[in-house]
């Protein structure tokens, strides 16, 4: 990156009093963040607390009932998702969503949509730049399989992969957009303890690897506390502790909010 | 190079084969009229794999945007070039029909695809068993509007398009018809092939795969249905503008909902998002309505259980999601399409 101007650096990601209503349900409110490169943070809390919801309203699956939402300083509030992951929000989720009958070489070209620089007419006569760019995109797309150790899958169906290898998968095709926020939603799910060991390692390498802020939902809480320089907690849809991993872990709101507290 | 244009070769091979018997008349005009019909099937069914198969949309009202380019290319074509009762004398010499006859057919197209945002706007907010729903409307509404145009013939259809083919053969004495039907479903077997290999293309299938996914991953879902619901409306008024000068006569009511369930057997019988499945299964099917022929109205009683007994037995169709280059691998050292 070259060196920039003496200005306030624009933050990555910026949330403003974000709240959702579903109907008579608020699933999220007044809720802030702000995230600077190059950060590895976490969000966690309860089940239903609204985190899935905050993620989902940052990649632009909802608009937000109230607030504002910033990704490198443009307001993506009105934006499409496929707009907004254009501007560089890349994210996984929950349940692994590759698309499965597709080889895994064409699930990460197909994630270059925002930049292909060509459209129905180019494909059609095969132009110069259509052949051009598909040729990039290959090429592009066989160095991350490769530097993933997923090139020896490029030609197999994602279905037919083992469940840790899909999870990888799935942030290789994250990355491919070449993301400057990548929102990993509950990585860890499903994973056995030698491939928690495994995707910790990989998140760690990404971050130094890639020029890439990561915000993490997780509920293995030795996986968030081993990675993230910074935590939030959130129960329904409110902000209920933030700080570095050991404040967080004896936090008595977060106690109280996970095991419930002695009152009775 | 022999497997870079051996694909070419045989085309050009066997365009030549059909126009050289044409032209002789050793091939008689009912087994013509069978193969051109096949041309036209192939169309249709390679078109409707597109939204069927690729995108996994369930359109069951193709017949209706190639109803819209079997009339337009149809009323075009006579109103410029052919003496009519109801259009009156010919617009423009019809020494011009010949250049102008492609033209025509791909402005039936053209107008089907535009008929095509009819699905296409819908699309982006419903799917599945809701858009399907819509589809049977939008059928239903091409066809109601046209047989209420009583200036085109309404209900009673549409004729005089022999006029314009005997001012082709006048210009030039060659068999045009076989020769127009062949090149558009070579035209329109290549475009789809290109589209959907294409990793613009491949939005489709990942649209047909999972649509959240696709859009999260930058892919432009609204834009890519709207190109895929356009090309596939489009390609079957192509088919439809064939089928109309083919048969000489259109009238809206063979552009019902029959017809658009004759052309989703040939899908589902070749295979969901297989193109060489649509080909061959068009083909086949083709010659199967004709073996049936005999059997009169019994014949809409084998061919339904045809496809009772293929979802029962093998639901993916005959190549089932594969081209003929991945069933058998050594016919690629051969040829090269794309």
């Amino acid at each position: 990156m070259q060196p920039q101007p003496q200005t306030e650096p624009v933050p990555v990601l910026e949330i403003r009093g974000l709240t959702q209503n579903f109907g008579g349900l608020r699933a999220v409110s007044d809720f802030n963040v702000e995230l600077g490169k190059n950060q590895l943070t976490g969000l966690i809390g309860p089940n239903g607390a609204g985190k899935t919801t905050v993620f989902n309203l940052v990649s632009g699956f909802y608009q937000p009932s109230e607030g504002m939402i910033q990704v490198g300083g443009v307001p993506t509030a009105e934006l499409k998702p496929h707009k907004i992951s254009a501007l560089g929000v890349a994210r996984t989720f929950q349940n692994i969503r590759l698309w499965n009958d597709m080889s895994v070489m064409d699930n990460i070209r197909v994630a270059q949509h925002y930049r292909l620089g060509y459209g129905f007419f180019h494909s059609a006569v095969r132009s110069k730049r259509y052949r051009r760019r598909e040729e990039e995109i290959t090429r592009e797309a066989t160095e991350l399989l490769d530097i993933f150790e997923l090139k020896k899958y490029a030609d197999e169906y994602p279905r037919n992969l083992p469940y840790g290898t899909q999870r990888k998968l799935e942030i290789a095709r994250a990355l491919s957009i070449h993301p400057k926020l990548l929102l990993l939603d509950e990585p860890a799910a499903g994973l056995n303890s030698s491939d928690i060991r495994e995707l910790i390692r990989l998140i760690r390498w990404i971050h130094g690897q890639f020029d890439v802020t990561i915000w993490m939902i997780e509920h293995h809480m030795d996986v968030m506390m081993e990675l993230c320089t910074h935590i939030k907690v959130i129960d329904f849809g409110q902000t209920i502790a933030e700080g570095v991993p050991d404040e967080i872990r004896n936090h008595p709101a977060v106690i109280t909010a996970y095991l419930g507290d002695d009152k009775i | 190079m022999l497997k870079r244009y051996s694909v070419h070769l045989i085309l050009t091979l066997l365009g030549g084969l059909i126009v050289y018997l044409a032209y002789f008349e050793y091939l008689g005009l009912y087994f013509l009229s069978v193969l051109m019909f096949m041309g036209v099937n192939i169309i249709l069914s390679s078109s409707l794999n597109l939204v069927n198969g690729y995108m996994g949309e369930f359109s069951c009202g193709h017949a209706g945007f190639m109803c819209v380019g079997a009339y337009v290319a149809s009323v075009l074509g006579v109103w410029l070039f052919a003496r009519d009762r109801v259009f009156g004398a010919p617009l423009l010499d019809p020494d011009y029909a010949l250049y102008a006859f492609p033209v025509i057919i791909l402005a039936g197209g053209v107008a089907a695809a535009l008929a095509g945002l009819l699905v296409a706007f819908p699309s982006y907010k419903t799917r599945g068993d809701y858009l399907a729903i819509i589809t049977i409307a939008a059928n239903y509404i091409i066809i109601s509007a046209i047989e209420n145009m009583s200036s085109i013939g309404g209900s009673r259809g549409l004729m005089g398009m022999k006029g314009v083919i005997n001012a082709m053969e006048d210009t030039l004495y060659l068999p045009w018809m076989p020769i127009w039907v062949f090149l558009f479903t070579i035209f329109c077997v290549w475009v789809i092939r290109r589209y959907v290999s294409s990793t613009f293309g491949k939005g489709v299938n990942a649209i047909s795969q999972d649509e959240v996914a696709a859009e999260i991953m930058s892919v432009n879902t609204n834009k890519i249905k709207t190109i895929t619901f356009m090309l596939s409306s489009g390609l079957a008024g192509i088919g439809g503008g064939l089928f109309a000068y083919i048969l000489g006569y259109v009238n809206p009511g063979s552009f019902n909902i029959l017809k658009s369930t004759e052309i989703m057997v040939m899908v589902y019988l070749g295979g969901m998002g297989s193109l060489s499945g649509s080909i061959l299964a068009a083909i086949f099917f083709t010659i199967l309505l004709e073996l049936l022929r005999p059997l009169q109205i019994i014949k809409w009683i084998v061919i339904p259980l045809v496809l009772i007994i293929l979802m029962q037995f093998r639901p993916e169709g005959i190549m089932g999601n594969r081209e003929l280059g991945q069933i058998f691998p050594r016919l690629k050292k051969f040829y090269r399409f794309k």
